[in-house]
């Protein structure tokens, strides 16, 4: 692979209608975008189709890319967009049966190649739910700096630090009452 | 950080549960390159300025309905919990699939309200498509209503649905063709007996191929493997000979490769088609008698010191479009089912409809197409006529096999009964494939075209899509039809060589253009054609006017480039023979005295007029003056040239080239850009920063 050639000089390119260039980009990019979709949704099934739509949504929404922030900083933004989407259609599609919750516990217990660590994890995930998943899994899981999570979330960076020590009670509570 | 952060941050390093799947990774990518190429589309068909209100309309709709149905097709290859509305919206869709439709049916008037009055029909679905005809995959979407929009969009279909659609698309289409086979049917009679189900064969939309789950072929290219031109010493072989081309097919399929990030195959690479894609702004001559002169520099190789590159270009006179002669053009168009993708027919279809609007109105065009039989689909029609014309060419649908023999008789047949003896006469053949029904035997169809050249007829191929482009027929049917051979990949590929270059394209100034130099052992010491490896001529055939070369049309430009080596620099890559005596040649005595100091070659170049059967020959000795000592000091078209063929040389391998690298070339072509208008140069550019980054092989489609 190029390696000289950055992500923003490929979308520019691919947004003029290069697909080569918007091949790259997809190879480069598609495990970013599979992971983060499946640490917010914690199903590989709705992590997939996420995935697949949005990539299938760049060639549009390229069009309106601008070098204001870096493709990475953009992408997650369009990642944590449709997952948050995703989350509320299902929501509101299951309200007038199960919980979408329950409903996601019962398809997740069908998994059964998690160890004991990853389903801890998926777990704690989802008791700490919202803004603090998410602000979890940029800070931790994808290793993002406070002041990047505050672009891609759209906050102040102050913010992020908040939510950070917030989460570390919500943790400590939570090992306490598992305990 | 304390321990709850850095024990859940652990946690999310080991843990593998969200690593990809390779597959659905892969069906991830391909979604997003068929949405990538349908936006292109649209962007094309939006750009096309000069296409009517209607027709912009009937393409939304299939564009609309290409949507849904290939969204059939990908929900068949995923499973998933389907959440709501399930069979509604199967009905819904199946409701909207058939009404757009109506409007392709023969003998109905258009109806142009088509879509707004089958709004309340298709429910939901169709109001909210026709509200946001320009919505992307609706699942990353804000909608006001979320789950009409986006059950229905991007689900439209459970299995049972789709498994019964796409047969019953498919076949009345199929059965359709195979009454037909052997008849000659207008396209209305051949269409009408598919309408009859209710259901149009999904074949009949416009750029849907992408969704059709069937056949799709892929590394059937066929191109004709010749090795490259050898090193020849001067004191052995000191004359080259070879023809004139002004294809350009390979450029384009290079290019078509690289977009998607794929080196193309090595026998794809022809790199004198892939400099003379470029036009030089060589010296014209003055009056119209000799159709064109030479030019020749020189200067070092820019990927070997020790070398020099010797670049020949001619340049034919322009004819301006009011003084062009009349035209008789026949559209030969493949019908195939394999013709029935977005870079194929509906390409095809835009690329004519340009070609159309830019002939004069007392041109004259005929339409046949073949795909399982051959037919005329439109008689011939002046240009005046445009609606008539255009209204034929929006009529082509794809399905069937490929009967390209019959095909080719009956354009003949048309050319010759409208046959112009002072005008231009040409069957235009578009085809993605080869010729598998009909005179199936490539050497008697090459005959049949030979032998119609000399009625006055010619052929001109442009060859369309990738995956079973038979690159080596279509080229062979050019040249022994007095033609050329393009490739089109692009609508601005397909502006280029049909409204751009109209001209050159399509009026010949001089044919039989054949090249044959001679260097001068005392200067140089061996030397290399580059490039014009299918072109080369017996050193003999040069003064024998029966031996077919290729033709130059109006503003056509031919660049040869020679590498060679001067008798003074030393690495020569051929030892001398030990057994023989230097001066032995068979120019015998020439070589020995006779030449004249100083000059490097003699070039000299043999041509016929449009209409004469006697050659004429042009001569121009190279001498020092047109000797440049360094890389600088040549002009842009030479060194964009030279950058041209290294760039092609790298493709195929490098055998010459050393280290010179695709940074070198991109330095190279960057100075040398000059005056760019169409910005075909700086294309180039990006080209060849994608080919640093192509695989070597095209993945797998599943």
């Amino acid at each position: 692979m190029d390696m000289q050639a950055n992500d923003e000089d490929l979308a520019e390119l691919a947004a003029a209608g290069n697909a080569g260039a918007f091949r790259c980009l997809l190879e480069r990019h598609y495990d970013r975008v599979y992971r983060l979709a499946f640490r917010l949704t914690g199903l590989r099934e709705d992590a997939e189709d996420l995935a697949q739509d949005i990539c299938a949504s760049l060639p549009k929404r390229l069009q309106s890319y601008r070098r204001e922030a870096k493709f990475t900083t953009w992408l997650y933004r369009v990642v944590l967009n449709a997952a948050r989407d995703m989350h509320r259609r299902k929501a509101s599609a299951n309200r007038a049966t199960d919980g979408y919750e329950e409903l996601a516990n019962l398809e997740r217990d069908g998994r059964e190649e998690d160890d004991d660590q990853t389903a801890w994890l998926y777990e704690t995930l989802d008791r700490i739910g919202g803004d603090l998943r998410e602000t979890a899994i940029l800070v931790l899981a994808e290793e993002r700096t406070h002041a990047e999570a505050a672009e891609i979330l759209s906050v102040k960076e102050s913010t992020i630090s908040w939510r950070m020590s917030k989460l570390k009670d919500k943790l400590k509570s939570i090992a306490k009452a598992d305990a | 950080m304390t321990d709850e952060l850095e024990k859940l941050k652990a946690a999310f390093r080991q843990e593998r549960a969200s690593d990809p799947d390779p597959e659905a990774r892969h069906a991830a990518i391909h979604a997003a390159m068929l949405q990538f190429e349908e936006l292109e589309q649209e962007k094309n068909v939006a750009a096309d300025q000069g296409s009517a209100a209607e027709d912009r309309l009937k393409t939304r709709a299939s564009e609309i309905s290409a949507r849904i149905l290939r969204r059939f097709s990908m929900t068949m290859t995923r499973s998933r919990l389907s959440y709501i509305l399930a069979g509604g919206v199967s009905l819904a869709a199946l409701v909207l699939v058939v009404n757009l439709n109506s409007q392709n049916l023969p003998g109905l008037p258009p109806q142009h309200g088509d879509r707004e009055q089958a709004a309340p029909a298709g429910g939901g679905l169709l109001s909210l498509n026709s509200a946001k005809p320009e919505a992307p995959a609706p699942v990353v979407e804000e909608q006001s209503s979320p789950e009409v929009s986006y059950d229905v969009a991007a689900e439209p279909a459970p299995a049972p649905a789709s498994g019964a659609i796409a047969p019953m698309a498919a076949a009345p289409s199929m059965a359709a063709k195979r009454m037909a086979d052997g008849r000659t049917r207008t396209m209305a009679q051949t269409r009408a007996p598919q309408s009859v189900g209710g259901l149009v064969p999904y074949s009949n939309l416009a750029g849907t191929d992408d969704s059709t789950p069937g056949y799709q072929d892929q590394g059937r290219d066929r191109f004709s493997n010749v090795p490259d031109n050898p090193v020849k010493r001067v004191a052995d072989d000191p004359v080259s000979t070879f023809s004139a081309d002004v294809d350009t097919a390979s450029y384009a399929f290079v290019r078509g490769s690289l977009n998607r990030g794929v080196l193309p195959p090595k026998d794809a690479v022809r790199i004198e088609e892939m400099v003379n894609y470029f036009d030089y702004d060589y010296p014209v001559p003055a009056d119209r008698s000799q159709p064109f002169k030479a030019d020749v520099s020189i200067m070092p190789t820019p990927w070997n010191a020790e070398t020099r590159l010797m670049r020949i270009g001619i340049k034919g006179y322009e004819i301006e479009r009011a003084e062009a002669p009349k035209a008789n053009l026949v559209f030969l168009i493949d019908t195939s089912g394999s013709m029935n993708a977005p870079d194929k027919l509906p390409l095809l279809r835009q690329a004519f409809r340009m070609l159309v609007s830019n002939l004069r109105p007392d041109d004259v065009v005929s339409i046949v197409t073949y795909a399982g039989s051959a037919g005329t689909v439109l008689e011939p029609t002046k240009v005046s006529e445009t609606g008539k014309i255009f209204a034929a060419l929006d009529n082509l649908s794809a399905g069937g096999s490929t009967a390209g023999g019959e095909g080719i008789r009956q354009a003949y047949q048309l050319a010759g009964e409208h046959i112009d003896k002072t005008g231009i006469n040409r069957v235009i053949l578009a085809t993605d494939g080869d010729f598998n029904v009909g005179i199936s035997d490539p050497e008697q169809l090459k005959d049949f075209v030979e032998r119609k050249r000399e009625t006055g007829v010619t052929l001109s191929v442009l060859g369309f899509g990738r995956g079973n482009y038979n690159d080596l027929l279509m080229q062979e049917l050019a040249q022994n039809g007095n033609g050329n051979a393009s490739y089109i990949d692009t609508l601005s590929e397909a502006r280029k060589v049909l409204v751009d270059e109209a001209s050159s394209t399509l009026f010949p100034i001089a044919k039989d253009v054949k090249f044959q130099v001679e260097f001068n052992p005392a200067e140089v010491s061996e030397y290399r054609l580059i490039g014009y490896e299918t072109r080369t001529l017996q050193r003999e055939d040069f003064n024998n006017d029966k031996v077919d070369a290729g033709d130059i049309g109006a503003g056509h430009t031919v660049t040869a480039l020679y590498e060679f080596r001067p008798s003074s620099a030393t690495g020569a890559l051929i030892e001398p023979l030990r057994y023989q005596t230097e001066a032995k040649s068979d120019t015998g005595d020439k070589t020995v005295t006779g030449y004249k100091t100083g000059e490097i070659a003699f070039l000299k170049i043999r041509y016929k007029l449009p209409d004469e059967d006697v050659s004429k020959l042009i001569t121009t000795p190279i001498g020092a003056d047109a000797v440049k000592a360094e890389i600088s000091e040549a002009s842009n078209d030479t060194r964009f040239a030279a950058a041209v063929a290294g760039f092609g040389e790298i493709l195929k391998g490098g055998k010459y080239t050393g280290s010179y690298s695709l940074d070198d070339v991109l330095a190279l072509a960057a100075s040398a850009r000059g005056n760019d208008p169409y910005n075909y140069r700086g294309s180039f550019l990006e080209l060849v920063r994608l080919a640093k980054s192509a695989g070597a092989m095209e993945p797998l489609k599943k």
